[in-house]
Order: C-alpha cells, then structure tokens, then sequence
C-alpha cells in the first residue's frame, strides 16, 4: 500500500525490497554531490582567505600570530584604501554608464532586418574574443603619446600630445575607453539576444493603434527588456569593481595613485611588498562590497522580470 | 528553508574553523634560530671538484644573458664535478613571486637561486637564505683558484647586511656572491653632441640645460633624455637614487625616519621633474627600463641616464638601429654644482645565493662558485656580453679592454666611479613598498604637484609605514 505514495512505481508492482529503498534514499545526495564538491572547492580557498585575513601572514615571516581585526583597523584608517574606494567607484560607474548605454544602442541598431545589421551581428564580438590584455596593450600602442596612431590623427584636427593613459587628468578615461571597446559587445550582444526573444503580440498591437517609435521604446521594450539588462549591469558592475588586467597592463595603477583600485592595491600589498595578510583584507572588504551590489540589484531583477510580464 | 539556511551556515563555519586550523601548522620555528640544523661547510680534506658527484642540485633562474651564459656552460660543470643541475628560467615580471613560494613553503626543492641586493632585505630576515662566509673560508669546499679578493670589496660588500634595519651594506653575514652588476651612468649621443657642439654635461643643471636644448632639436621630435617613469622601484633605483646621492640627500636617517624630503632631496627631486617636462619622453610615467632603452636605440631620445649595460645592449650587433655605428657614449653620471670628490653610483648586482633549507649545500656551494670562477666571468664578458663583470682581473685583461674600446667612455667612466658605486638605499624589509610610494609621488610631481609638498606628503606616509611595521626607533 506505501507503493501509492510514489507515482513512478505502477500500482500492481510488490512491495519494494529494502536494498531499492535505501538506494532511493541516497540518490538525492548522491546527485548533489558533484556539485557539493565544487562548492567546497570554491569555499575552502575563501574562508582560508578569510582567517589569513585576520592574521599577521606575511611571505618574510615564517610564523604568523592571530590579529583579529587589526588588519581591517589599519586599512579603515589609510588614505590609500579611502582612494581606492573612488577609484574603484568612478571606474565601475563611468565604464558601466557608458557600456550599458553604448550596448542598448548597438542592440536597437542590430536589431533590424537591413543586410548590414545582420553582417555587422558578427562583427560586433571580435573585441570580446580577445583576451582584456591583449586589448590593453593593442590600445596602449595606439595611445602612446610619441609614436601612437591616435595622437597622429587628434593632431590632424589640432589637438597636439593629447597624453592619454600618461597623465593623472586622462589616465581613467584611458582605461574606461579600453574596457568600454573590450565590453560593449557583451552588453549589445545580450541585448540583442534579449530583443529578438521578445514577443511580437504587443508591437503588433501598438503598430494598429498608431504608437510612434519613442512610445513603443518606452512602454514596451524597456520593460520587456529590463531583466536583459539587469542581468548585464549585474555582470558588467561586479566586473568593473575588481577589474585588474587593464588598469595593471596599462599603468601598473599610476600615475601617481590615480587608477589604484582594490584589486591592484591587493596585488601589490600581496605579492610585491609580500604581507599577504593585508592584500587579502582588501580582497575581503572588495567582496563583501560586490556581494552587497548583487544582493540589491537581484533583488530589482526580480522585479524586473515581474514587470516584464506585466505584473 | 530556515532549517536548510541554519546547516548552509553550520557547515560553512565548521569549513573557516578547519581552514585556520590548517593555517596553523605552518613552522613556529624560527630557522635563522634553528641550531638543530648540520652546521654549514664542515667539510674537510683536500679541495676536490669530484667530493660531491652524483648528487643533483636544483636552481632557479632569472631569463637574462648572465643566466644564458650560465646555461650554456653547465656541460662543462657536471662533467668536472659529477653534479647534476637541474634549473628553471623565469622571466623577470614573475621570478620572484616564484622564489618567494619556494623560499617560504620551506620545502628545499631549491639549493640556488638568482636574487638582486635589495630582495637580501626581505629574504635574510625570515632565515630563507644560507649565509656563506663559512662557504668561502673552507678551504676543503673552495678551489685556491677562485680568489674571494679578485671581486671589487664595494660589489661583494653590497651583498653582505648585518640584518638590523637602518645598517648600511657592507657588514654581517655574506648572503650571496656576485655575478655580474651594473653601475648608473650617463650615455649620450656622440654624433649629435658632435654635430651642435655641445659639451657632455657634469653637473645636473648642465644635464638639464643640454636635454633642453636637444629636446626636439632641428624638429626631429626626439627627447632631450630618457629615464623611467612607471609606477615601480625600478623608477627610482637607477638614475634618481644615483643623482640623489651625489647630492649628498640620504633616504632614511639612523632612527629610520624618511628624509628624501630634506632641502637637497627636494632640490635635486625638483630639477630631475623639470628635467622630464621640459625634456623628458611625452610617455614617461609609463616607461620602464625596456621602454627607455630601445628609445634611446631608437634614436628617438638625445640620453639616457640609467644602468650602463642598457646602453651597451644597444650598441651590440642587432641590439637596436643604433648598433655599431660609434655613436653612443658613456659619461659619469651628474652631481651638483659645486661637487668635489668622488662620484658615486647606485647599483644593481645579479647575484647567486643559497637556500637555507638545502640539503646538499656542498654540491650548491660548488656549482656556485663554478658559475662566478674567473674563468666563466671573462669567457661570458668576452663572449656573451655579460657585462659589468664583478672581478678585477676580467677588467685588466687585455682582450676585454679591446672590446670596451668599441664603446667610446665605458672603461673610463666605470674607472672614475666605480670607488663610489655601491647601494646607496638604507637597507630595511619595507623597501619595495617605500620606494614604489616614492615612485607614485616623483609621477605626481611631474604631473603637477609642488614638490616641496610633494615630499612632505610622502614624509609622512613612510613614516607611518616604518612606524606600523615596528621599524622606527
């Protein structure tokens, strides 16, 4: 009779010997369990991030003391992490302002049935395949002040040793410039991808009631599109704040301080000045930052996609 | 779900609990302490480059030609010796983050490694590095031929530190053994001081007088000078840090607080800023020592003030547009006006050095002093380049004098200075993070910054530096 409970199990079947049920009992576990190992793969390398944090480790002492929150204590009350907070901030602010925009265009713009916009679909992931240093050095060729190709061409139009990356004024837009190049396809392809899956009934609809673009724009495909684009902030934010292979390909963090964020005030602390401890307090802090970020904007993706259906 | 979240949690403090416990069995033990260890070099008996065949040795190396020549002749070492030599080469961005691992994980997979002065300062300390005056003073371990004495007493004596921070090179244990070194200097081009009739400059209003006037001379857009700018050590140890001591300014005073902002620090920071924005590469806060180099060889800078082998790479055949055509020159590198005495250098010496941890220190000890015997310094510095030798009898052998003479000033310039060539940085295990601050502040300088305030600011950064890290005294 215990059979009816389980609807896999056809009703003239015996009872279940004792060997199938104990299987059927594990198989849950059983399954999670690859899964639960990468968990712990994952999880093991943090916390033991995490306890180093909290102690004096350093690559020139070979015995390291417990220092609870001395660490954070110290970094709380330095200029250099003050700084990196701005620097880390304005990045992700200005390259994500910028990629978001950039990409919802080059989306709308590759959304159409033109041949151009269905050939320029393939065109627009090169970037993306190119690995973000690679980039930066391509770009910080074509930056160089004295023998790059931009200045060439700026000078053409009487704007003479434009200094880019070499100066404390241009160096963030430098940069912003190189993630912007490398990321905006991500954005625009996601987008794109976003668009072509939306459904056709509401444009339709608006189409015979004689809507202008700008009125579709606004009240169908933004909504629509919303939880598109939350998902790409999402990426795109938590990426910016712990960027490192273009800001350290491209200056090494100067000059100056002025484009030394987290993940590059970690890497010197950790490896250069090898107080391993300290570098990985700054990762903690950057952590706790990023997961608070996506907290809050999964939370509005939420919404989003509840909007989106018209909820 | 509530019961679900209370196990996530159970589970992940039990793994932070775990994961501290593992961090604790690193040594407690303080190997510099460490007196149950073999004493090092207790060998006895007749020198014999056979005592210790059949053992095999690992060593770490930096990719440079001083480690190519090395290489290159390891056949010769393992037929002589017995000893087999396995190694690795690393380029220099990484070297040192994997001799750090390798050095602190306690392990003694590696008995020799390539290390620089300043990395003494962070690797003596923790006890990572063997000290080698009991290498040398046995005579059962050292062959008669090697001649501790043949090497300059400043270049070996760079590399000797007593361990107390604030303490000058130069006494204490013997840390590592030269291989080659390279002194600061000022190269030039002879062809275009020549053709306007230019005087080479002596002191550093002169220097800075001349890059004006070749800046962008005749309209070719080339730079007056080429120095390096990037945010890094190596920005201020070469040509800053020897123009800073001929000008008599010292980093650190005996209590081990930051002086570079005294009047002469900030006088001689001041010219060297104006020197760049007047004259200096429109890239400088990105150039490192490649960037400045092959500038130079390029024919895109007028000079150069930085290690004099950076030239001398230029000038070798295929080194640069430049190469074999008598047109670089060296000269000593400037002093204020008004200096008398001796001109001094800054340097840097790629030198070998042995882990403590090794087990077969003999064998280490023999293939070390292999790699710096007079036989494979001269035959490298004939052959292969692998200038500034650190041995006297290389510098007076005929065939190398011939050689420098292609380099119109080498061999006179390394003559004048080489009395006051020495490592002029006060020795202490926050120097890389001092100097790279000190970096960032020369970069804000040139991009504006007053350098009076400049200098205070990094007064007090250093200062509470030294003071969290327990330096000051």
């Amino acid at each position: 009779m215990s059979n009816h409970a389980d609807p896999t199990i056809p009703l003239n079947m015996p009872a279940t010997p004792r060997k199938v049920n104990r299987w059927r009992k594990w198989r849950p576990y059983l399954i999670i369990a690859p899964a639960f190992l990468l968990t712990i793969g994952i999880m093991y390398p943090f916390l033991t991030a995490v306890w180093y944090s909290f102690t004096n480790y350093s690559l020139t002492r070979p015995t390291f003391e417990f220092i609870a929150f001395k660490n954070y204590r110290i970094i709380l009350q330095d200029p250099s992490f003050w700084n990196a907070v701005s620097v880390t901030v304005r990045y992700a602010l200005g390259a994500v302002a910028v990629e978001m925009l950039l990409g919802l265009g080059i989306a709308l713009l590759l959304n159409q049935e033109h041949w151009l916009a269905k050939a320029l679909r393939y065109v627009l992931i090169f970037p993306l395949m190119i690995s973000p240093v690679i980039g930066t050095l391509i770009w910080k060729l074509m930056m160089s002040p004295s023998v790059g190709i931009l200045n060439y061409y700026l000078s053409k139009i009487g704007i003479k040793d434009f200094p880019w990356a070499a100066s404390q004024k241009t160096a963030m837009m430098s940069v912003v410039l190189v993630d912007v190049w490398i990321f905006t396809p991500f954005v625009g392809l996601l987008l794109l991808a976003g668009l072509r899956s939306l459904p056709r009934a509401p444009y339709e609809a608006a189409t015979l009631d004689g809507g202008s673009a700008w009125f579709t724009f606004k009240t169908l495909t933004l909504p629509m599109l919303m939880p598109y684009m939350m998902v790409c902030l999402m990426f795109r934010l938590i990426d910016s704040l712990k960027m490192f292979d273009i800001i350290y390909a491209m200056t090494g963090g100067g000059p100056g301080d002025s484009l030394m964020n987290f993940s590059l005030q970690a890497y010197f602390n950790g490896f250069l000045y090898l107080n391993l401890a300290y570098g990985l307090a700054y990762m903690i802090i950057l952590w706790l930052i990023v997961y608070i970020i996506s907290q809050v904007l999964s939370a509005y993706w939420g919404k989003a996609q509840k909007r989106a259906v018209g909820q | 779900m509530k019961g679900r979240r209370i196990i996530g949690l159970g589970l992940a403090l039990i793994m932070l609990v775990l994961a501290g416990c593992s961090g604790s069995t690193v040594t407690k033990t303080d190997p510099a302490k460490d007196t149950k260890q073999a004493p090092a070099a207790a060998a006895t008996g007749e020198f014999d480059w056979k005592r210790e065949s059949g053992k095999s040795i690992h060593v770490l190396l930096n990719k440079h030609p001083y480690a190519e020549w090395v290489i290159k002749n390891l056949p010769q070492f393992e037929s002589m010796t017995g000893i087999k030599v396995t190694y690795e080469v690393i380029p220099e961005q990484n070297y040192f983050d994997k001799v750090t691992v390798s050095l602190s994980s306690g392990s003694g997979t590696v008995d020799a490694f390539m290390t620089g002065a300043y990395q003494v300062w962070q690797y003596a300390p923790p006890g990572y590095m063997q000290p080698l005056e009991d290498f040398i003073n046995n005579k059962s371990l050292t062959s008669p031929d090697w001649d501790f004495n043949d090497f300059y007493p400043n270049i070996m004596g760079a590399l000797r530190w007593s361990l107390k921070a604030g303490e000058a090179v130069g006494t204490g244990h013997q840390w590592a053994i030269p291989m080659a070194f390279e002194t600061n200097v000022l190269m030039y081009r002879k062809d275009l001081f020549e053709k306007h009739n230019i005087k080479v400059p002596k002191t550093m209003p002169e220097l800075y007088e001349t890059a004006k006037k070749l800046n962008n001379i005749d309209g070719s857009g080339i730079a007056g000078i080429a120095v390096r700018g990037s945010r890094n050590w190596g920005t201020i140890h070469p040509g800053y840090m020897t123009t800073f001591a001929n000008y008599g300014a010292k980093d650190f005073n005996d209590k081990l607080e930051f002086t570079g902002g005294s009047d002469k620090g900030v006088a001689m920071t001041d010219l060297w800023a104006k020197m760049i924005k007047e004259a200096g590469p429109k890239a400088w806060s990105q150039y490192t020592w490649y960037e400045a180099g092959s500038d130079f060889g390029a024919g895109k800078a007028a000079m150069l003030l930085d290690a004099d082998i950076l030239g001398y790479f230029q000038d070798v055949e295929g080194g640069s547009p430049l190469a074999g055509q008598n047109k670089i020159a060296w000269a000593p590198p400037p002093v204020p006006e008004g200096h008398s005495g001796q001109v001094g250098a800054n340097l840097w010496i790629w030198s070998l050095a042995m882990n403590s941890k090794s087990t077969k220190k003999d064998a280490t000890w023999l293939f070390m002093q292999w790699a710096t015997s007079k036989e494979i310094d001269l035959q490298g510095a004939l052959q292969a380049g692998t200038v500034d030798p650190a041995r006297k009898s290389v510098w007076e052998n005929a065939d190398f004098k011939k050689k420098l003479a292609t380099k119109p000033g080498y061999y006179e310039t390394f003559q004048t200075i080489i009395n006051g060539v020495t490592i002029h940085f006060t020795p202490q295990p926050k120097f890389f993070e001092t100097t790279t601050e000190w970096a960032a502040t020369l970069q804000d300088i040139v991009g504006g910054k007053d350098t009076k305030q400049a200098m205070a600011d990094l007064t007090k950064k250093i200062n509470s530096m030294m003071d969290q890290a327990g330096l000051k005294k």
